[in-house]
């Protein structure tokens, strides 16, 4: 019982969370050699909730005036306390860059992208003990900027079509934008090959390979994650707020109710806790969804305005954010005594990814523990006191902004029109007149086309 | 001067002996840390027999009369006929077969760095982990083929209910399929191994994204046109045939500590040749419909057709020799295909970059203590030994084809405009029409037709 419920906190079990309190405390040595047996660390990672005031052994990174001000307190609260004051923190940095607009957004993403590769990249150093390779940390960062160069610039020639096609140096960049991205990626390669020691072969493979997994984890997703943000800051705000609602919940409920372990990897998460967080985030989701579908703000896509040289979000709400009725079924009918009831499209939707964040999200939380355990770490680094490294805060969230994506891509979105077009007068002559002639029959079938309007449009 | 001329052949030197019998004869993984006897055979002659046990018996009874050295260079060579032929064969088959064969090569290669894996991480007993492998391998391949189908095979999706289903939400299907094998993982996690499950994750996924996706650029590549898939694979052969003459014959100036065998002489000899091997090749190769045609599927036949009319790089053209050029040759104009001003191109990057791969590979081996990835081939090694630069170059290609050649292709922007709302399709319908119209394509009496 001590284990499901040891996240301190709440609870008035003092003798055996101070225990393990101490355990841990004690473990200030990142690389885990607190851990007794191979892979196992005591106790849970903190990949597992995020808000919890687990007793870390971060009471380095602590800012001074926090110890001051808590410095009555025991050890378990002050830890209680300080993660609490730091979930604030964070939460109205959300809010905060969710005012600021897409541009703040967009670095916001960056930065945590980049800290989040730095962190992982940190971990292969120091398990391969590889701080001495030549050039590798060269090679990893500039890696890191090709691969961001590419997927950038892709995002930058389909939302800003305008003003690329205005700028003469930004169109060149643009039509060879993939072999420019190659060229680099491939001068970073050719580097690579050269700079190959006899001595450290198996550890420099080791490292490329390391950078290339942390790459294709880390930078997809966070292009992932700002696509769905120029889709409409909802599909940004909504997928985040109910991960971190998930993580709450199913603390708390853990912490209430909590008796059956779940899976052996996080010895402190319950099953209690996972349904109850699953239903708890279902209903939070939909009520946000209700929330943000009012506003225009949230709800139109990120365009950019070339004129004034600025994002634009306004736009006729598509038909998802249209308040619609929906006629109940006659189950709920008769156990709520309402016929119909008036709900947006979108709320459906957010009863899909609400249903993943608390299912499937998790897995990507085990993913890290898993990880952590295997590598002997505790947490991924110390950035945010407290909590650990930026990192353990957004391991959740990757496979959510992954699954975000794909939903919007098979069941929302079609495909953008202004891209389509582009394509369209890229195409040879022949191919356009072609696809003329079917389009041209096409929208003749669905009535778009009076033969009279069609000499009018002319 | 022993080393640079190691690859066994003309001359009957006996000092060469103890080496060619090292290099050859075993196919022992080797020992030595960092430097493996003689050089891997990535490098060279392309086709040529590796494994002395796996060298079938009705070789080993034609050639019992010779001298190790030599049988081990007559195994080579006959299996680089072989495979040569073979290439020739399958070119002839047509495009199904051709994409067969790339699928069985990517899964062999795809076999034997995993292998290699396991080998290196004693790592057959972890639970799950073969199933794993496969499984993604599985998932990543239905993604891209689907991808490629839903692309090239339009008209056929739209017509099956069940394809286009299938189709129409393929992203999430494919997503759904590479959770749950990620779910399986995490779930497969056993306390003693994580570190080494982590591992074989890592490599599992790093072969992934090497071997499967630029074996599905080269399928794009040979949907382009055959001609881009046979020029390229080629100019790699040649590169590594001709280097190795050049090396041969001529090698002086080791080129690269990692492969001591190379030469800066065979390194520039070999771009030369196969620049001028690349030109001829292209010339014979633009005349023929078969292999400058994209390959399109013909609904009504169900197969695969290549009949077009060739694009401008495949017409002749008069080029005027630059003065320098002229006065030299005596010519004024020469007849080129513009294809064959890519092919320099694509040649020059086979010979300069392409061995990077080789080199790549080398060292891989040296830092996992292997002497080949496989015996898949007599005296060549596995699969991924002969392909070892193909994946660069084919990368290269497709790169080069998207941003030189080529735009967008005519199906997937159908696929997207009917996707659209109907609005937004008429928006676009109007802006083509006013653009056409502009470039005098749309006689103004045809809407009254139409």
């Amino acid at each position: 019982m001590t284990e499901l419920r040891k996240r301190g906190g709440g609870g008035g079990d003092p003798d055996s969370t101070e225990n393990i309190s101490d355990k841990e405390a004690d473990g200030d040595d990142r690389l885990g050699l607190q851990c007794d047996t191979e892979g196992e660390c005591d106790g849970d990672s903190k990949a597992d909730t995020p808000d919890v005031p687990l007793s870390t052994a971060d009471t380095d990174n602590t800012p001074q005036y926090l110890n001051k001000a808590l410095a009555g307190l025991p050890p378990r609260w002050k830890n209680y306390w300080i993660r609490g004051v730091l979930s604030l923190a964070m939460i109205s940095g959300f809010f905060l860059i969710i005012y600021m607009g897409p541009v703040a957004l967009i670095l916001i993403v960056m930065t945590v992208q980049i800290k989040c590769f730095q962190e992982i990249i940190t971990i292969g150093y120091r398990v391969y003990h590889s701080y001495e390779l030549p050039w590798f940390r060269t090679l990893s960062w500039y890696f890191l900027i090709c691969v961001n160069y590419f997927f950038y610039g892709e995002t930058v020639a389909d939302y800003f079509g305008a003003l690329v096609q205005r700028e003469e140096p930004l169109q060149f960049l643009a039509r060879y934008h993939r072999f420019i991205s190659f060229a680099l990626y491939l001068a970073g390669f050719c580097m690579f090959v050269l700079s190959l020691v006899k001595k450290h072969y198996r550890l420099q493979f080791y490292m490329f390979a390391w950078t290339h997994v942390t790459l294709l984890i880390v930078v997809t997703q966070s292009h992932l994650v700002i696509q769905n943000l120029f889709e409409g800051k909802i599909w940004f705000i909504v997928p985040i707020s109910i991960v971190i609602c998930n993580d709450i919940m199913a603390y708390l409920f853990g912490f209430f109710f909590g008796r059956t372990p779940l899976i052996k990897l996080s010895p402190k998460k319950t099953w209690e806790g996972f349904i109850g967080g699953y239903f708890a985030t279902v209903v939070f989701g939909f009520i946000l969804a209700h929330l943000l579908s009012q506003f225009q703000y949230f709800v139109c896509p990120v365009g950019f305005n070339s004129e004034t040289n600025g994002f634009t979000v306004e736009c006729e709400p598509s038909d998802i954010f249209v308040m619609q009725e929906y006629t109940l079924p006659a189950v709920l009918q008769n156990a709520l005594s309402w016929k119909t009831v008036n709900m947006y499209p979108f709320q459906i939707h957010s009863i899909f990814l609400s249903s993943f964040g608390s299912l499937i999200g998790p897995f990507g939380g085990f993913f890290a523990s898993g990880f952590k355990r295997a590598f002997k770490i505790k947490d991924f680094a110390n950035t945010i006191p407290g909590h650990g490294g930026i990192m353990d805060r957004f391991d959740c969230q990757y496979l959510m902004a992954t699954f975000t994506h794909v939903y919007i891509a098979s069941f929302i979105r079609g495909p953008n029109p202004s891209k389509v077009l582009q394509q369209l007068l890229m195409l040879q002559p022949v191919q356009q007149l072609g696809i003329y002639h079917t389009l041209h029959s096409h929208l003749r079938e669905r009535g778009m086309l009076p033969s009279a309007a069609a000499a009018q449009a002319e | 001067m022993t080393e640079l001329r190691h690859r066994g052949a003309k001359d009957t030197d006996p000092t060469l002996q103890p080496s060619e019998d090292k290099g050859s004869d075993s196919e022992l993984k080797v020992e030595k840390d960092g430097a493996s006897d003689g050089e891997s055979k990535v490098d060279t002659v392309p086709k040529v027999p590796v494994c002395a046990d796996d060298t079938p018996v009705v070789l080993n009874k034609a050639l019992s009369g010779l001298s190790s050295r030599w049988r081990n260079w007559w195994v080579r060579g006959i299996l680089t006929l072989a495979m040569i032929s073979f290439f020739f064969i399958i070119i002839y088959l047509g495009p199904m077969v051709l994409m067969m064969i790339v699928l069985c090569v990517q899964i062999k290669c795809f076999q034997e760095i995993i292998t290699i894996g396991y080998n290196v991480y004693h790592s057959y007993h972890l639970p799950w982990f073969r199933t794993l492998s496969w499984y993604f391998l599985l998932c990543v391949n239905y993604f891209f083929y689907g991808e490629t189908v839903t692309d090239y095979f339009f008209t056929l999706v739209q017509r099956e209910e069940p394809l286009r289903i299938l189709s129409k939400y393929h992203r999430f299907i494919s997503f759904a399929l590479y959770l749950t094998g990620f779910c399986m993982f995490v779930l497969s996690l056993v306390k003693k191994h994580y570190r080494l499950q982590f591992y074989m994750f890592g490599w599992t996924h790093v072969t992934l994204l090497i071997v499967v996706t630029q074996s599905h650029l080269i399928i794009h590549n040979l949907f382009e046109g055959m001609i881009w898939f046979i020029v390229p694979i080629s100019c790699v052969i040649c590169n590594d045939i001709m280097a190795y003459m050049f090396g041969f014959f001529f090698g002086r100036t080791p080129l690269i500590k990692l492969s001591p065998k190379k030469t800066w002489e065979g390194f520039i000899g070999g771009l030369f040749s196969t620049i001028v091997f690349g030109i001829m090749l292209s010339y014979v190769m633009a005349g023929w419909r078969y292999f400058v045609c994209p390959v399109e599927f013909n609904n009504d036949s169900n197969s695969f057709q290549v009949d077009c009319e060739p694009s401008e790089l495949f017409q002749l053209q008069d080029y005027i020799l630059p003065a320098m050029l002229q006065s030299f040759t005596g010519w004024t104009t020469v007849r080129l295909y513009p294809f064959q001003i890519h092919s320099i191109a694509l040649s020059s990057f086979a010979s300069i970059m392409g061995p990077f791969g080789g080199f790549f590979a080398s060292g891989f081996k040296r830092a996992f203590k292997i002497k080949d990835f496989a015996n898949t081939i007599p005296g060549h090694g596995g699969i991924m030994d002969r392909f070892d630069c193909q994946y660069l170059m084919a990368t290269f290609v497709n790169v080069y084809i998207a941003s030189f050649i080529r735009g967008p292709h005519p199906s997937r922007v159908i696929l997207q405009l009917l996707a659209l709302r109907i609005d937004q399709q008429l928006h676009i319908f109007n802006s083509l029409k006013a653009h056409l119209t502009e470039k005098g394509l749309l006689p103004v009496l045809e809407e009254a037709a139409a």
